[in-house]
């Protein structure tokens, strides 16, 4: 692109920075980031303000409150509330990179498929529906066995079972807008295929996108903490709030603690994902127009 | 007179901020009317038609006001639904999304007369014969998407007269239709209407169809009613500004003449003035108008207006276009189409949507093509902007052959054609500004910089006569009008030889469509632009054209000078599509012959 569109488009970053801050303008949009906040705090500042090892057993497996341990131990004997400090990095650094695979690799397909059309899509759809067949454990287990249980291995097998979803919404939504004239408007001054992707037809289909992110999101996580719990992921000792609620359910009679805090952490990063998600969409919605 | 089965009145309805969307309103009807509301979009057409179910939309509330329908004082919500379907029923505006896709023609039709408890069931048979459907079983059993649009829409005619109701309300039912649909549907209008004595509230923004179909009319304007009176008497000698304004905005394919454009666009309920809310447009406004609200007063029996000054409207002006401007256009050919097909891939087979057409366009022309829906017009510019893969013969651009993908041609070519789309809400992408619409053309066909570019914005916004401001908008804070020179902009910018035009001004309001029409016009004349305009509506094509080209099912049946065309078609189907063209000055004219104003029940003037 030339120099001078983006001279024409210098408004957008700015307006993108408005809608950021739009964002928090009602209160689902406030409770979302300000929870988002916290979770992202908790799991960066979280390890300085652990009072014990996370790794090292200090007592007997799945002890409930004392005061030196307020959520008690784990089934290893383990401090919970400081694994629950400890855990939030792995589970956010894992869960966020798979998620993000899975859109930029979801996109394209779904993009090119639902756009290009021809032989593209029949090609792309049903190698993806291939992959959906697949119940989504086994093909993250069999990659971890193939490949070695680390990090980048189960970020990329978590992507390759989540991404179908995705291409299949983001091609449902292109194949719509693609029907639109100013996507023929801009075929009929000759833009190239990945212009019109870019420029056209992405803007308008992130609303759909974007409400289905919380979920993706969820997703990884519990995928990467079901791969760690039987014991092919992330080698025991790590901190990970997925692999907390995993490997603690024996001893949820004991000390339902053990399970409970790493739980209520997640849900409540979830569902700060989807409000904050939500309140985006809400003033989208009323800034740009798009449906 | 009989008692009448429609009265309303003081209806005032707010939003809950408690600005009134329809406000003092006051209407009528005798059995066996028609009364024709006539208004723009926004103006409380639809609010005011709905209050006479006792329906008002999300936010709105009936704040003042009576209701009587058939003698009976529609006090309360309980009122309302004993009235609904049994004493009136409602024909909506678009027949494909009012009729449930999933139940046949026969249920539906038995639903309402269910629903309404008629006590004398008439079979789904009958009714579907009153409306000239086919009564067999085999019709009744379809699903509406086996159905055309008038074949849906007569469908609901039959479902809302199945309950025998004493009035019926109808929402721009034949807005979305073609004209011989549309003629056909009137027809069957008054033909139930004479046969039943239904009573007839008929809600449209086009003149040209209420001067057949309507008795009486009354004119609305942001809410209020403005004028009122014998269709005869309010079409030809309005008294209200508005009206007078709306009447010589209306095409007319008998009367080709220039549009008058009104100034300014109308404003929304809530910043209306304290005064008279056409004031800001209006060319009588005194300082009176600005501070105090006009009353409806009388001017003749039967026909009241709104405005301090009727008296001094001035009669409309009819100007012919001007034919020096046309006689110049010099005979050298910009763009020749030879033996055009193109074919759609359908489900099963492939559907021939252009069979052989051949035409060409001289330079500084205006060439329309005039056909139905399905009749393959759009399928044409598509072919020629290159967006249609499956097309073969010539397309030749000041003599030089086209490749038909737009993607093969070069940049030169593709800038020299240009596009602009029907619907103003696709065509212009909602996340871009306008700027950066307007402003794209310029750089990716030009080669323009960005300064370069930004000074392009800013001139062709000033050459669509727009406000440099809506340069940083977004199409969601447009008007359909607005958008609709936005993409004229669009297209402008490439600075191209050929511009296509697909019916883009069927979706707007006809003041919007005179202000955008004559826009085309001037700009032919100064940027010496090559048009080729798409429309279905005689009248349109009558004031912008010189040459006319007639489509059926793919093929040309006639072409040649618009003046000749419309005065003597040689071909049938050109005179079938002459003869259910509604026409305002036909009307007027027939209304003259006659003599004084025709009585409110008579039938509606002869078609031209």
């Amino acid at each position: 692109m030339s120099a001078g569109a983006a001279t024409i488009d210098s408004r957008a970053p700015r307006r993108r920075a408005r809608l950021l801050r739009s964002v928090t303008s009602d209160w689902g949009g406030r409770i979302g980031v300000s929870l988002l906040l916290l979770v992202v705090l908790v799991a960066i500042l979280g390890p300085l303000f652990a009072p014990h090892s996370p790794s090292a057993p200090i007592g007997i497996p799945g002890e409930g409150p004392t005061s030196a341990a307020p959520f008690g131990l784990d089934f290893l004997g383990r401090d919970v509330l400081s694994r629950t400090l400890s855990g939030g990095r792995s589970t956010l650094l894992l869960g966020g990179a798979a998620t993000l695979l899975t859109y930029l690799v979801g996109l394209t397909v779904g993009l090119f498929a639902g756009y290009v059309r021809s032989i593209a899509d029949p090609l792309l759809m049903r190698t993806v529906d291939v992959f959906l067949s697949f119940p989504a454990l086994l093909v993250m287990l069999l990659f971890v066995t193939a490949f070695g249980g680390g990090r980048g291995v189960l970020v990329g097998a978590a992507a390759l079972v989540l991404f179908p979803g995705v291409a299949r919404i983001v091609r449902t939504a292109t194949l719509e807008v693609s029907t639109r004239s100013y996507v023929e408007a801009a075929v009929a001054r000759g833009e190239r295929t990945t212009a019109v992707l870019r420029r056209e037809i992405l803007p308008n289909i992130v609303s759909p996108v974007v409400a289905d992110l919380g979920i993706r999101f969820s997703w990884s996580i519990i995928l990467i903490a079901s791969v760690n719990y039987l014991g092919l992921g992330l080698k025991p000792p790590t901190a990970d709030w997925g692999l907390m609620v995993s490997e603690n359910r024996e001893i949820i009679s004991t000390n339902p603690l053990a399970l409970l805090a790493p739980a209520a952490i997640l849900a409540l990063l979830i569902i700060a994902v989807n409000l904050t998600g939500d309140a985006y969409l809400r003033q989208r919605g009323r800034s740009g127009g798009a449906r | 007179m009989s008692d009448p089965v429609l009265r309303t009145r003081d209806v005032r309805i707010e939003l809950s901020g408690g600005d009134a969307v329809i406000d003092g309103v006051d209407l009528t009807v005798a059995p066996g009317e028609i009364l024709g509301l006539v208004g723009e979009s926004g103006s409380g057409k639809t609010t005011t038609a709905l209050s006479i179910f006792g329906y008002n939309a999300p936010g709105l509330r009936m704040s003042r006001g009576e209701i009587e329908i058939a003698g009976e004082p529609m006090r309360d919500a309980q009122a309302f639904r004993a009235a609904r379907g049994r004493l009136v029923s409602y024909i909506p505006q678009n027949p494909g999304t009012a009729l449930n896709p999933s139940l046949r023609v026969a249920t539906a039709i038995e639903d309402t007369t269910r629903a309404a408890n008629a006590q004398e069931q008439a079979s789904s048979k009958r009714l579907l014969e009153r409306v000239g459907l086919p009564a067999d079983s085999d019709f009744a059993r379809r699903f509406p998407h086996q159905l055309s649009g008038g074949q849906q829409q007569r469908v609901c005619i039959a479902a809302s007269l199945a309950p025998d109701p004493a009035l019926v309300v109808l929402d721009e039912p034949t807005t979305g239709l073609d004209v011989v649909t549309q003629s056909r549907i009137l027809d069957e209008l008054l033909r139930l209407r004479d046969e039943q004595q239904v009573a007839m509230l008929y809600i449209t923004h086009d003149l040209a169809v209420v001067a057949q179909i309507a008795g009486r009319i009354a004119v609305m304007y942001a809410g209020l009613i403005v004028e009122e009176g014998p269709a005869a008497e309010i079409l030809r000698h309005p008294r209200h500004p508005y009206t007078r304004g709306l009447i010589a905005a209306t095409p007319d394919h008998l009367r080709p003449r220039l549009l008058g454009a009104m100034p300014g666009i109308a404003m929304a309920v809530t910043e209306r003035p304290a005064g008279c809310p056409f004031a800001p447009r209006c060319e009588l406004r005194t300082e009176r108008c600005e501070s105090e609200l006009p009353q409806l007063e009388q001017t003749d029996a039967g026909h009241e207006v709104r405005c301090f000054h009727w008296r001094q409207t001035p009669p409309v002006q009819w100007t012919p276009i001007p034919q020096a401007a046309a006689a110049e256009r010099a005979e050298e050919t910009i763009l020749e189409v030879e033996s055009l097909h193109a074919r759609y891939r359908g489900a099963h087979e492939e559907v021939l949507a252009v069979d052989d057409v051949s035409f060409a366009l001289p330079r500084r022309g205006c060439l329309a093509i005039v056909g139905e829906s399905g009749s393959g017009k759009t399928t044409i510019a598509r072919a020629i902007a290159g967006l249609h893969s499956g097309s073969s013969g010539r397309i030749l651009l000041g003599g030089e052959e086209l490749i038909h993908a737009a993607r093969k041609r070069t940049v030169q070519e593709r800038r020299r054609i240009q596009m602009v789309f029907q619907n103003p809400t696709e065509a212009l992408n909602p996340r871009h500004s306008v700027a950066a619409s307007i402003a794209r053309p310029a750089q990716v066909l030009r080669g323009l910089g960005g300064v370069q570019a930004r000074a392009e914005v800013m001139r062709l916004l000033e050459a669509v006569r727009l406000p440099a401001r809506i340069a940083e908008r977004y199409p969601s804070e447009l008007s359909g009008g607005e958008r609709q020179r936005v993409a004229i902009a669009r297209a402008l910018a490439a600075e191209p030889e050929v511009l296509l035009c697909d019916e883009i001004t069927s979706a707007l309001d006809v003041s919007v469509q005179a202000v955008v029409l004559e826009l085309l016009r001037e700009l032919r004349d100064e940027l010496g632009l090559s048009v080729i305009f798409i429309s279905h509506d005689l009248g349109v094509v009558a004031t912008i054209a010189e040459r006319v080209l007639v489509l059926e099912n793919g093929s040309v049946c006639e072409q040649g000078a618009t003046r000749e065309v419309l005065a003597a078609p040689q071909h049938a189907y050109t005179r079938h599509l002459l003869e259910s063209a509604p026409s305002l000055s036909a009307a007027v004219e027939a209304w003259d012959a006659v003599g004084l104003s025709s009585a409110p029940s008579a039938p509606s003037a002869p078609k031209a």
